[in-house]
């Protein structure tokens, strides 16, 4: 598979950071990256993470349907994700939910059709003292609120038209 | 064989429910108690295969330890209070028990496994009958794997058996594990399909309906079957199975009492690949050639006709070829072999040869250890395979080498012409052409002499010369040496014991009027009769005597039968009674499960036809244990110690010690190169092996 | 973005927060960066672990195992290679304190992983980082190369003879791998199941090598043990509880935050003072005082001073020190629920009772939420917690058990009132089928 020569130097130095023999510590990690480049966790990026880490496909299969970030179904250019775990629920974290979903007809680990904009509802992303908090892709925002977060969606929505 | 003084092994004493109990250092209390008849529930322990402590009704209470402890975890500790019966613990199973039958369908009474499922019998035995569970139920549909297997992951306890026996028994890992929680399921390494050895080893361990198989979903319930404990009768690794059987068909085979030599491994041949059996080309009666074409005749009038044919052929000093099939059992080989030298005066008798096996027993003569048996080949230090794809053609011997890693670290070698499974986890496994296999041993000469002892398996490219060369390279070792000559069917072993060879009589002894090979008799334009019991020469060959009479026994209108003069419908191993031998030289008893309407055993047919002969008296009683008391007290190494035997055990023949000072036909030697899903003549008529590479997806890679 | 800090605070190892470009290896050096690390240098293994011993430093993963007794256990005759993994996978939901420590100190830790090293010989250690702390991994890794540049990485550190590498590791999105067996199951490439113990990482753990494995900030505080003293880090706090942690308050106070306080630190004080109490002038319901899978406190059990052993006979944890503050409008049943809800989704399903569990008790309490709940379900749900505390493979189960043994028993007349509420009423559970 041919990634980004950035991907590409990114997946070979994770690959580097482990004894040989122990290539298999990689797999995560190398998925990780290689899904920031692609969208989502492809059969063919299984096979190659396998092929490169010295397992089988199926033990990355195993891999990709237990952690939740790993993604066999394509993600938006925006990954937005509203924490809603205890912190963020006494904070409003709910309201925040149900706003987004609302606002963009959209459910849990849903895309909208122009593919812009996937919707995750997550467990406690580590900003329990600033909550409420809401995550685009990797991007945290903290003490959010609905204002705040029509403007984000705004933001996001604004910068493909 | 003297074992260096090592310490000597401590004892562990320990006390479970009041009972004083002692262990080996190092015994898991699971074991440890149920060696003591106290048996601890488990779903994922599985002797043999790693520990996962998942599913956690082994719990335990051990004294001074605060929390509940899983006996599949704990090594067994001197001084060790155990509880294993208690209220809190009977409370604990129940509660866990409550928890998995919450997503467990409730379908027992149209699940395959029902009567001999072990989470039925738990909930039996804790008594969890009621759930307070209003809950839905988590429930994904059914599918189909391949040919074989089925998975229902609404049934799935998660108990990784079936991962375990897939990745660590057989070598392949086909099965993993997918998703996370509760919705954790099993995964086939091909996406939506498996791409594995279809050895079933998977269903028969779920300890649910979880997983089911094609050949036996929804046929049957267990407790309508008779359970008939046999050999399988396709290759020579001579694995027990058990089948099931309702009304005179055979439902299915697995081997869950794990007894015989092979536990309770099989592969897909001995588990599925009875269907042959109850193939709708079976021959039911015997067929005499009118006009030039078959027709079906009467017993009496086909035994007839062959008496008649032979007994003219004798008076006329006629040549008489026997070839006799390598799935027969010991007896009718010997019965045949008898008849043949005894009442035909020929020594033209045969067997299609696999292995040189007999250069072997030669070159070893003075030895009396060096021929291995199956459970060395599970405690030996060190193994080498010459010239064979252990996993596809004796994949019981590899299941045994296998295990011997996984359990006693023993290291592999293997001189291969391709790549073979073992490489996985052998110390050593080189890839040469056939023909240059000395060249790699050399090379690992140096590394051999440092185990403390070998098992050579050899295949058919080691024979003649090449045989006595590798004794000798092996002597240069330094260490005890043990053989397994590789051979290819059920009984291609018994064959040359029984002296179906025209150079040798039973038991090796040299036959003072040696007779015609069968490419010798094939091609020798002066046969008056050719007969065929059991086998299929003319395949690929065509008999070159073109007025020879031809009489097939067979269970199917083969290339042979088919332009035979006669055709006997004969009975399969799984209709007969009687003895096998496996390649490594371990005697084993059939019993005849079923029975197809219109066929006779080979024995019976060869008894009727001396009956019809008048020589009877001569050949002797066609009974199956009569033939095999002869056996015993006439053929050397066959003197084996009968109970073994009779309980259904596997009694090592003793191998002949002494030279066999015989021409080999080197050239006559060729194993058939059976895979996985191949077995000759019977693979061919089984639907289910022909099948597996017609799955959609699923095919085979070798 | 984060909080002011409070003149209540005793900051050793948040000291150099706020400091102008305090991740930089330059604001590090000038602030006694690297300083113990070269007093470690000069100090053998044992002596290193005894002024770990004497500080009473304690795990802050959670578990609060005394970390000095844990790297003592590192067999030093182990032929095999050695690591040091670092517990970054911070997920406990209430807790967000490793995340400022890699954001505003990242070579604090490195420092103290370089000390590890120096103490049971290794040349090689992962920080392991959850995956959705992507840019802490870019933080990290350029803490990482200004450590390489300057010496403090690398081959022959500071001439001392010593080597050591350091790699950052990203996990993908499971609360199970911060579980120290799950997190070196997935350090190598695996589902983040648990392992049987023993072995325990420090015989058996990375690579089947002995590995020290601690929590970021108890790593983080090493430095300033060895710099200030075991003895001397000890007296910050209670006997027994040495020296300071951190606390992560969050939910309804004025001023939420992160707060360095030493051990034994008053909870009322904490809330009050610190985190100048509850928001509205409203009244204190209860509190949720160390992540998650610690037993909920009412409020009149709020007052203690909060040290391992005070926790402990508050019948509830310290956990990772995530404080959940609730005021009197909190509906306890939706704080249960989405408790177990999070435990359910993150239940690895390796075992039956965590695994079916979970799942049941999410179940019931969604019904009790959405208003179909019965009488009967207040004790199921007590007794299904029960039937999976101690019985299952690893913490987690617990982990999700104990709060809702809490919940259900501080306040149960909080579910009561729920069932008064109810869209139908329920009594029976053939009713309750023929609803859904």
């Amino acid at each position: 598979m041919t990634f980004t020569p950035e991907t590409e130097k990114r997946l070979q130095d994770i690959w580097s950071r482990y004894p040989a023999g122990r290539k298999r510590s990689a797999v995560i990690p190398m998925l990780m990256y290689a899904q920031d480049e692609l969208g989502m966790v492809t059969q063919e990026l299984i096979a190659e993470v396998a092929q490169r880490c010295e397992v089988s496909p199926l033990q990355v299969e195993e891999v990709v349907g237990y952690y939740s970030m790993l993604n066999k179904q394509k993600m938006g250019k925006h990954h937005v994700q509203v924490c809603t775990n205890i912190a963020c629920l006494l904070m409003g974290g709910e309201e925040l939910w149900q706003h987004t979903t609302k606002r963009l007809g959209i459910g849990h680990k849903q895309i909208t059709a122009d593919g812009l904009i996937s919707l995750e509802e997550v467990e406690c992303a580590g900003a329990c003292s600033w909550a409420p908090c809401v995550v685009d892709g990797y991007e945290y925002h903290h003490h959010m609120t609905i204002e705040k977060l029509d403007q984000l969606l705004d933001s996001i929505q604004k910068k493909v038209q | 064989m003297s074992t260096p003084a090592a310490a000597p092994p401590t004892v562990i004493n320990f006390t479970v429910d009041g009972r004083q109990l002692s262990a080996p250092p190092g015994t898991l209390l699971i074991d440890a108690c149920k060696r003591a008849g106290i048996e601890i529930p488990a779903f994922c322990y599985y002797e043999g295969y790693s520990l996962q402590a998942a599913c956690r009704m082994c719990l335990v209470e051990v004294e001074k330890m605060p929390k509940l402890q899983t006996a599949c975890t704990l090594p067994v500790m001197e001084g060790m209070i155990v509880r294993s019966e208690t209220e809190q613990l009977t409370k604990a199973r129940k509660g866990t028990l409550e928890f998995l039958l919450t997503n467990h369908p409730l379908d027992c009474p149209v699940c395959d496994k029902g009567g001999e499922c072990e989470l039925q019998d738990m909930v039996f035995r804790y008594g969890a009958g009621e759930s307070r569970f209003t809950e839905m139920k988590n429930h994904e549909p059914e599918r189909q794997w391949s040919p074989v297997v089925f998975y229902d992951p609404a049934r799935c306890i998660l108990c990784y058996r079936c991962v375990r026996a897939c990745n660590e028994g057989m070598g392949v890992g086909a099965l993993g594990i997918t998703n996370r929680g509760v919705l954790s399921e099993i995964a086939p390494n091909g996406g939506d399909h498996l791409d594995c050895d279809e050895c079933g080893a998977c269903i028969d361990i779920c300890p649910v309906g979880a997983l089911t198989s094609n050949t036996y979903r929804y046929k049957t319930r267990p407790w309508e079957m008779q359970h008939v404990g046999t050999v399988c009768t396709h290759c020579s690794n001579g694995c027990k199975t058990t089948l099931g059987v309702r009304n005179d068909e055979i439902m299915r085979g697995n081997n869950r009492d794990r007894s015989g030599i092979n536990g309770e491994f099989l592969c897909v041949k001995g588990r599925y690949g009875f269907d042959f059996n109850a193939h709708e080309e079976r021959l039911t009666s015997p067929m005499i050639r009118i006009n030039g074409k078959l027709e079906e005749v009467s017993w009496s009038k086909a035994l007839g006709f062959v008496a008649e044919k032979f007994k003219s052929v004798s008076a006329a000093g006629g040549k008489f070829g026997v070839v006799a099939g390598t799935h027969l059992t010991n007896e009718e080989l010997f019965y045949l072999q008898k008849f043949s030298r005894a009442g035909l005066k020929s020594s033209n008798i045969d067997h299609v040869r696999s292995g040189d096996f007999v250069t072997l027993l030669d070159a070893v003569s003075g030895n009396l250890t060096s021929l291995a048996t199956a459970d060395d080949l599970y405690n030996t230090k060190a193994a080498l395979v010459i010239g064979a794809d252990l996993s596809q053609q004796h994949p019981f011997l590899a299941f045994q080498l296998r295990a011997d890693v996984r359990h006693h670290k023993a290291k592999i070698f293997t001189v291969t012409p391709g790549p073979v499974r073992e490489a996985k986890y052998s110390a050593a496994s080189v890839v040469v052409p056939e023909g240059q296999e000395f060249d790699a041993l050399n090379n690992l000469t140096e590394q051999l002499k440092g185990e403390k002892e070998l098992v050579i398996l050899f295949g058919d490219s080691i024979k003649g010369q090449r045989v006595r060369d590798l004794v000798a390279w092996a002597g240069t070792l330094g260490i005890p040496v043990k053989y397994v000559c590789l051979v290819d069917y059920s009984n291609s072993r018994g064959a040359m014991d029984m002296g179906v060879m025209p150079n040798l009589l039973p038991g090796y002894e040299a036959d003072p009027h040696p007779g015609m090979s069968v490419k010798q008799m094939l091609a020798s334009d002066a046969l008056d009769v050719l007969w065929v019991v059991g086998e299929n020469p003319l395949r690929e060959t065509k008999l070159a005597s073109k007025n020879a009479f031809v009489v097939a026994h067979s269970m199917f209108l083969d290339e042979t039968a088919s332009t035979a003069d006669v055709v006997f419908p004969s009975a399969s191993a799984y209709e007969k009674n009687g003895t096998v031998t496996n390649v490594t030289g371990q005697v084993q008893r059939l019993k005849a499960a079923v029975r197809t309407m219109g066929t006779k055993t080979d024995l019976e047919i060869l008894g009727l036809i001396a009956k019809e002969m008048g020589m009877a008296v001569e050949i002797g009683v066609w009974s199956h244990d009569v033939v095999f008391k002869e056996i015993h007290k006439s053929v050397r190494g066959y003197n084996v110690p009968l109970p073994i035997l009779i309980t259904g055990g596997a009694a090592v023949t003793n191998p002949v010690n002494g030279r066999v000072a015989v021409d080999v036909l080197v050239d006559e030697i060729r194993s058939a190169g059976d895979t996985l899903f191949t077995s000759g003549s019977l693979g061919r008529y089984s639907k289910l092996l022909t099948s597996v590479p017609e799955f959609p997806g699923a095919l085979y890679k070798r | 973005m984060f909080n002011e800090p409070h003149p209540d605070e005793v900051r050793v190892i948040t000291k150099r927060f706020g400091l102008p470009n305090s991740a930089s290896i330059d604001t590090y050096l000038a602030h006694e960066g690297y300083v113990a690390f070269m007093k470690a240098i000069e100090m053998t293994p044992e002596q290193i672990i005894d002024e770990l011993k004497l500080s009473n430093l304690r795990g802050r993963g959670g578990a609060g195992f005394p970390t000095g007794l844990k790297w003592s256990f590192i067999p030093r005759d182990n032929p095999k290679p050695k690591y040091v993994v670092v517990n970054a996978d911070e997920s406990e939901p209430g807790t967000c304190k490793d995340r400022l420590l890699i954001q505003n100190d990242p070579h604090q830790l490195i420092e103290g992983c370089l000390i590890a090293a120096r103490t049971i010989g290794c040349k090689a250690g992962y920080i392991y980082i959850r995956g959705e702390y992507r840019y802490l991994i870019d933080i990290m890794d350029k803490a990482l190369a200004e450590a390489y540049a300057h010496g403090y990485l690398g081959k022959n550190i500071k001439g001392s003879g010593i080597d050591f590498d350091l790699y950052t590791h990203s996990g993908a999105g499971a609360y199970e791998c911060g579980e120290e067996s799950a997190l070196l199951e997935s350090l190598e490439g695996k589902r983040g199941v648990p392992r049987i113990r023993p072995p325990f990482p420090a015989v058996s753990g990375l690579y089947a090598s002995p590995t020290v494995l601690n929590n970021v900030e108890t790593f983080a505080t090493v430095p300033a043990v060895l710099r200030m003293g075991g003895q001397a880090y000890a007296d910050l706090g209670t006997p027994k509880n040495g020296g300071t942690r951190m606390l992560c308050v969050s939910g309804h106070v004025n001023r939420p935050g992160v707060y360095e306080v030493p051990l034994g630190f008053s909870m009322q004080k904490m809330i009050y003072e610190v985190c100048g109490g509850i928001r509205g002038g409203k009244k204190l319901k209860a509190v949720i005082p160390g992540g998650s899978s610690s037993p909920v406190l009412r409020a009149d059990e709020c007052d203690f001073p909060m040290d391992y052993d005070n926790y402990a006979r508050m019948k509830t944890m310290a956990g990772s020190g995530g404080m959940m503050v609730m005021d009197e409008d909190t509906d306890i049943v939706k704080v249960a629920l989405r408790t177990m809800r999070f435990y359910a989704h993150e239940s690895c399903g390796w075992c039956i009772p965590c695994r079916e569990g979970t799942t049941w008790l999410r179940k019931i309490l969604t019904r009790m939420d959405e208003g179909t709940g019965r009488r009967a379900d207040i004790d199921l749900i007590h007794e299904l917690a029960k039937n999976m505390l101690g019985r299952t493979f690893c913490p987690l189960g617990d982990a999700a058990a104990m709060p809702t043994i809490g919940f259900v028993e501080k306040f149960r007349e909080e579910f009561e009132a729920r069932l008064r509420e109810n869209v139908v009423p329920v009594t029976s559970p053939d009713q309750l089928i023929a609803i859904r």
